[in-house]
């Protein structure tokens, strides 16, 4: 049986870290060093678990290690370390995990300087009173330059650095110091091991041989294997299975204690029910006041998928159920189209969070799907009051009943070489941005700019990486909803509109993305046997215009006794081709144009 | 119309031969051609004796139509070769009256000199690639011949055949349509009773093919400006009195190519030589053939008993597509009846209805013919009417 860890003995924190700066390669260091995993079992990245994570460098779900470290003094520490995601799309994920921990490693590439998702998450790491400790990463490449970087840090977000550990994850440089300021700089966990029970959930997923797997972070009180808990928000009941600790792979232990980090299982279904933020207590003798809450995540981004090939409809339904079980940050319902049959309506936490989604179906379960335009939530205000939540443009009222429509805002954070500055900012106000700051660090300007969800989520991103040649780093929240002239554009294709193509675009935008949309559209959609005019239209009002010529030519000039299998096989290919299109009404539209014909050259 | 006991008689029947060497490869070409120093003709005269003896084993009895030397360049053949495999032919098939036996030629000195042999041996009719009316342009297409050693072969060959066709290329690099409709009205000055227009097609794993790739084939037409051409090909021909039967070849009324009638009314073919395709039937069921592409391969193959590398039974709806696919090419179109009994399910009337509402098709007799503005969309308005 093992004792439990003295409170002064654990360390529990996080790294904040802008994508490829290093974190994952730090995470390994520090795992490997300390010995918690045996040089041959080491992997790349060893807590990105998923292919996807692995393959994008990032992180999705919160990951959990607990390294045992005998420091310099010759005492046994504990560090438990949660690995948070470091994109924008899933900022809830983290702001939860650091409540989980008491310190954070701000790793910088000294090659780099501090990027705009450094920024937000450092903030969210100093909104949860965390020891902050500069790592000073990539320190063995030449064009290192830590000074520089170091006074970045201190200008741009305040905190001192002249401590900072010059580290280079990649050979082993620093390590030791890294592990040695952990255990000497961060703070240890407070808690009661007497008082009743007060466990925080920190995140919670499915996994196929134990069911629902929840991660805990013991405040007060101690949590045995069999006891019988009870979660406080929800109020169900359960008796714990399991429990255990990451290191990284799953081991039992018997008891875990205040200032802990580890997980239960308790013949819990779905992830949906455990409400991650609850407070874990003991059905009797339970704590009174649970800890303080989270806001649930909220999908901000919606659109349609649908499988290319209808007869998968049902395994796309199952994929999808099966995403859900681990993701309850992703909703959908089910969505008939006329043109694309049966499909699903989903919301997701940002665009990164749909192509991770749409890739996982795409991939882990072999359906190919259409996408079609994501739209944000807009509020449409009818003339009797009632406030509706609009996801899908096809659904929009009739225009007579309503009274306003107010879209979401967001707040973006641009950190950029001042050299791009000018193209940023044409960017942002093309973008119907409003500029609210604009500050310099050293010769990168950091710009503020209000700007409405629509016009971010589609390619606002790839825009940026394109004007800036990927210099510029972007971060943006959620603040609210504002009234703006909004009406629905739609597209007529061969005088049918088509609802998949519908987007909700700002009055004094329209003609400009009308324009582009069908300039776009007449390029996607092949040449058919007679012409198409492709339209854009507000209401019965034609914005824009365009036609596609019809073929001229498409015939074989030699087709003799040896050409028969080739030439069916061709036939063969072509009607698989046309498989892949959508039929609206006499017109085939390619499943591709769908997303490419909203992306704007400009 | 009587149905036939089994579907190839609607077709005929008709024998490929195929030579598979060239003196040289042309970089438009994706036939199955080699150039070889030196060719032991006895060893491969015997070869192809085997083979026909091969062949007429399996279909017996049966009256052949038409016989094709293609290639290649057959007409590199020994024409002694060419005899004694046509002589073998006419002991193991009873041969129709009047039957075609076509033999491929290019236009050099080399094998004018030789069709009166080819005639003695009982070829009766030849094709001729001349490709080209302007030296210049013979160049770009790697022709080794220029347009006087065409036209004198030419001039020879019409003095000792009835039936002389020959092959032009349009549609090439930097020819406008002005150019095109010059260089077809002098050819059919020359012209007898048919020729083959083809608009340039690259194909991968050609020369022409590598280069479109890397974009250093320039100053080809576009599709606009072929489909120009295809219409205005079809128009001089027809007041030269050459009516366009299929795609490609146009002819005075009685002297379209039999053989290639056959491909495209889809009847039985065996296929002879390196990479020679058949479409045969025997005991009711029909297969598709092949044999060894690489020459060397197929000639110690056919000498171990058998050149054929492959042999598929096609499906009902296969035999459909392949017959709709082959018989929409031609004038007299694709008889409806005989697609359904293929099939076994009707065409799509929907589809038809459609593609005879924009005047792509029309439906005469119980037969789909493509229309005149139809022939150039043909592959689109193929797979338009075999679409599910």
């Amino acid at each position: 049986m093992r004792l439990m860890t003295p409170l002064s003995h654990i360390r529990n924190f996080s790294i904040v870290a802008h994508i490829d700066h290093g974190k994952s390669t730090l995470a390994d260091r520090l795992i490997q060093s300390t010995g918690t995993v045996q040089d041959r079992d080491m992997k790349e990245q060893l807590l990105d678990a998923m292919d996807i994570e692995r393959e994008r460098g990032i992180t999705i779900k919160a990951n959990t290690v607990r390294i045992d470290y005998t420091a310099d003094n010759g005492e046994k520490y504990v560090l438990n370390l949660i690995d948070t995601p470091g994109h924008v799309d899933f900022a809830y994920e983290v702001s939860r995990s650091m409540r989980a921990v008491e310190g954070s490693l701000l790793v910088v590439d000294s090659t780099q300087g501090v990027e705009a998702q450094t920024l937000a998450n450092v903030y969210q790491a100093i909104d949860a009173d965390h020891e902050i400790v500069p790592v000073l990463n990539k320190i063995d490449l030449p064009a290192s330059e830590p000074d520089r970087v170091r006074e970045q840090i201190e200008d741009v977000i305040g905190i001192d650095a002249k401590d900072a550990l010059l580290v280079s994850a990649k050979t082993g440089i620093g390590i030791h110091e890294t592990l040695e300021a952990i255990v000497h700089r961060l703070p240890a966990p407070k808690g009661d091991a007497a008082a009743p029970l007060k466990a925080m959930l920190v995140d919670s997923w499915y996994d196929s041989y134990l069911g629902v797997v929840v991660l805990v972070r013991i405040m007060d009180g101690v949590l045995r294997k069999g006891d019988q808990i009870k979660m406080m928000q929800t109020g169900a009941r359960y008796g714990v299975d399991r429990l255990g600790v990451f290191r990284p792979a799953m081991q039992p232990v018997d008891e875990l204690g205040p200032g802990e980090i580890g997980f239960l299982t308790a013949s819990i279904k779905q992830v949906r029910d455990t409400r991650v933020g609850d407070t874990i207590t003991h059905e009797k003798k339970g704590a009174d006041k649970p800890l303080p809450g989270f806001k649930p995540s909220i999908p901000v981004v919606f659109c349609g998928l649908f499988p290319v090939d209808s007869s998968e409809f049902e395994d796309m339904r199952d994929a999808i159920e099966k995403l859900a079980l681990n993701d309850a940050s992703f909703t959908f319902e089910m969505e008939t189209s006329a043109a694309l049959g049966f499909g699903f309506r989903c919301g997701f936490l940002g665009l990164l969070h749909l192509e991770v989604i749409r890739d996982r179906i795409e991939r882990e379960y072999d359906i190919d799907l259409i996408t079609t335009a994501p739209s944000v939530v807009y509020h449409v205000h009818m003339k009797d009051g009632e406030m509706r939540e609009l996801h899908n443009p096809a659904d929009m009222p009739d225009l007579t009943y309503v009274d306003h429509m107010e879209e979401p805002r967001i707040k973006a954070t641009i950190l950029v070489p001042d050299e791009y500055l000018g193209d940023v900012l044409k960017l942002c106000q093309d973008r119907r941005g409003i500029q609210q700051e604009l500050t310099y660090a050293g010769s990168r300007a950091m710009v503020v700019y209000d700007l409405p969800l629509n016009e971010v989520v589609f390619d606002f991103y790839d825009r940026l990486k394109s004007v800036t040649k990927g210099y510029a780093s972007f971060d943006y929240q959620v603040v609210g909803y504002r009234e703006d002239n909004l009406v629905k554009m739609q597209i007529l294709v061969n005088d049918e509109p088509v609802d998949a193509l519908s987007t909700m675009v700002h009055r004094d935008r329209a003609e400009t993305r009308g324009r582009a949309m069908v300039e776009k559209l007449k390029d996607l959609i092949p040449r058919h046997m007679f012409k198409i005019p492709i339209q854009a239209a507000i209401g019965g009002k034609v914005i824009a215009r365009e036609t596609l010529s019809a073929m001229r030519k498409d015939v074989t000039a030699k087709c003799y006794g040896g050409d028969a299998t080739r030439k069916r096989k061709l036939l063969d290919k072509q009607k698989a081709g046309k498989k892949k299109m959508r039929q609206f009404g006499k017109v085939d539209i390619p499943q591709e144009a769908f997303i490419n014909a909203l992306k704007m050259d400009s | 119309m009587p149905v036939s006991a089994e579907d190839w008689q609607d077709g005929g029947f008709g024998l490929y031969i195929h030579w598979p060497f060239c003196e040289a490869k042309c970089p438009y070409c994706d036939f199955n051609s080699h150039v070889a120093r030196r060719i032991d003709q006895d060893r491969w005269r015997r070869a192809y004796l085997a083979e026909i003896d091969r062949v007429a084993d399996e279909l017996p009895g049966r009256v052949l139509n038409t016989i094709f030397f293609g290639g290649g360049t057959p007409s590199l053949m020994d024409p002694d070769s060419v005899a004694a495999i046509l002589t073998r032919i006419a002991q193991r098939w009873p041969m129709a009256n009047d039957a075609e036996i076509t033999l491929e030629a290019n236009p050099g000195s080399v094998e004018a000199g030789r069709f009166r042999a080819f005639r003695a041996a009982g070829i009766t009719r030849i094709s001729m690639g001349i490709q080209a009316l302007n030296d210049a342009d013979l160049r770009r297409l790697g022709r080794i011949h220029s347009v006087d050693e065409a036209m004198a072969a030419f001039d020879i060959a019409r003095g000792t055949f009835d039936r002389v066709s020959f092959d032009l290329i349009y549609a090439r690099q930097d020819q406008t349509l002005a150019d095109w409709k010059a260089e077809l009205n002098q050819a059919l000055t020359k012209a007898i009773d048919h020729i083959s227009l083809y608009q340039l097609t690259i194909e991968d794993g050609t020369a022409f093919g590598d280069r479109y790739r890397l974009g250093k084939l320039r100053g080809l037409p576009d599709d606009d400006a072929a489909a120009d051409m295809f219409d205005a090909t079809a128009e001089i021909c027809a007041a030269h009195g050459f009516e366009r039967y299929e795609v490609s070849n146009h002819a005075r009324p009685g002297s379209e190519a039999r053989h290639n009638l056959i491909y495209w009314r889809y009847g039985d073919y065996a296929g002879i030589g390196p990479g020679a395709h058949g479409r045969i039937t025997v005991s009711g069921r029909r297969y598709a053939t092949e044999t060894h592409r690489n020459p060397a391969a197929w000639l110690s193959a056919a000498e171990r008993g058998t050149g054929e590398s492959l042999r598929e039974p096609l499906a009902g709806m296969e035999q459909a597509a392949e017959y709709a696919m082959m018989s929409l090419r031609i004038g007299e179109g694709m008889d409806i009846g005989r697609y359904a009994r293929l099939a076994g399910q009707p065409l799509n009337a929907v589809a038809l209805a459609d593609l005879s509402e924009q005047g792509f098709v029309t439906e005469r007799g119980g037969r789909v013919v493509v229309t005149g503005r139809g022939l150039p969309l043909l592959n689109a308005v193929t797979g338009q009417l075999l679409a599910d």
